[in-house]
């Protein structure tokens, strides 16, 4: 390349103050997320009854975690138009002009083929077979149908963030058994209130962008009775772990604490109105929505204690 | 314009490449250490009754 055309490229390319950093293409892979799956995929992982590698388990990991983030870019590809439109997203790397939509399209899916190939290499086929399911569920399932049609998009695409402790389990062990479906249980019926709430208090986002969330299509109170129900099913669902392979004493003191108070939270959103939610700038939609962060992260907190106890003859009921 | 001179372009992107940089090198060496862990353990070793036939 010649000097001349070198210096020629401040034209073609003029300085933006905006210009995208490495932190903006990582935003793509939206890391809060990418959290709760490297968190639930270990937590997968070290409960499974077998010794894995340090080494495998870590790539493990890394390659469920960057799979995951390659999910949120390919979510924020596709959902470039209602991001901008949502106060809560407007910011976001693509909205805000500093990455442009196929720069995304294309790091989400050289992303996605490098952690299923990855993952594949590093544990088993089935496990990358999996990732590849869930990175389709998230995308295709979720992002491009659910969520723009139907208002149980939250309910039905929330599977694919439950699919991590499933992924993590198979990679230890090569095989599946109903113990990482009572994880993806809790995840899946943890999201549906987890949401609910989200959208309560961003009260117009949804109804600007579109998206058919149940506070838009079915209104506000049928939205605080679907979480008081949902509340009440995770809370079952979640005691009773406590009875399986994978719960004992730690997980149900933790279960019958942690459900207790997000009872107590549905309750008090259900019994409220719109005007006692303006009233106070939705404080009870707002703790019940830092509340179940809490309290997914301390229950796959109780499995993974019962797990690494085990080995000292104290986990489970054993 | 002497070539040593570091571009606009350079400078104004060197956060973006230094992280693309260190991102690729953190790939080789978990690469490599999967490697190493995978032919120490026998993971590539075709099962006894293969060899034989």
């Amino acid at each position: 390349m010649s000097d001349a055309s070198f210096n020629a490229s401040p034209l073609r390319n003029p300085v933006r103050e905006d210009e995208a950093g490495f932190g903006d293409y990582f935003s793509l892979l939206k890391p809060r997320v990418m959290s709760l799956v490297v968190f639930t995929a270990l937590v997968g992982l070290l409960a499974a009854p077998v010794t894995v590698h340090p080494v495998i388990g870590f790539c493990a990991i890394l390659f469920i975690a960057i799979g995951g983030g390659a999910s949120g870019a390919l979510n924020m590809w596709w959902d470039a138009d209602i991001d901008r439109v949502m106060k809560r997203t407007r910011r976001r790397a693509i909205p805000a002009g500093k990455i442009a939509p196929g720069e995304a399209l294309a790091l989400g899916l050289a992303l996605s083929g490098l952690s299923v190939i990855m993952l594949a290499l590093a544990t088993n086929l089935f496990a990358g077979a999996f990732l590849a399911f869930t990175i389709f569920f998230y995308v295709a399932i979720y992002t491009m149908w659910l969520k723009r049609a139907t208002p149980q998009n939250i309910v039905i695409g929330g599977a694919a963030g439950a699919f991590p402790p499933v992924i993590g389990w198979i990679a230890a062990t090569g095989g599946m058994s109903i113990e990482p479906w009572l994880m993806f249980a809790l995840t899946f019926m943890w999201t549906p209130p987890h949401f609910w709430a989200l959208a309560l208090f961003m009260r117009n986002d949804y109804d600007d962008a579109g998206v058919p969330m149940l506070t838009v299509t079915h209104g506000r109170r049928a939205t605080r009775v679907h979480i008081l129900v949902y509340t009440a099913l995770l809370a079952l669902l979640a005691v009773g772990t406590a009875f399986t392979d994978i719960g004992g004493p730690v997980y149900l003191a933790v279960a019958l604490v942690m459900n207790a108070l997000f009872l107590r939270g549905a309750w008090t959103i259900w019994r409220r109105d719109e005007a006692d939610a303006e009233a106070d700038n939705f404080k009870a939609e707002r703790g019940f929505f830092k509340l179940s962060l809490l309290y997914l992260f301390l229950h796959f907190g109780a499995i993974l204690t019962e797990a690494l106890l085990k080995p000292f003859g104290l986990g489970g009921w054993g | 314009m002497s070539l040593r001179k570091p571009h606009e372009l350079h400078q104004r992107r060197f956060g973006r490449n230094l992280g693309l940089a260190l991102t690729l090198a953190g790939f080789i060496v978990i690469v490599f250490s999967l490697t190493v862990v995978k032919v120490s353990r026998g993971d590539f070793l075709l099962p006894t009754g293969e060899v034989q036939q």
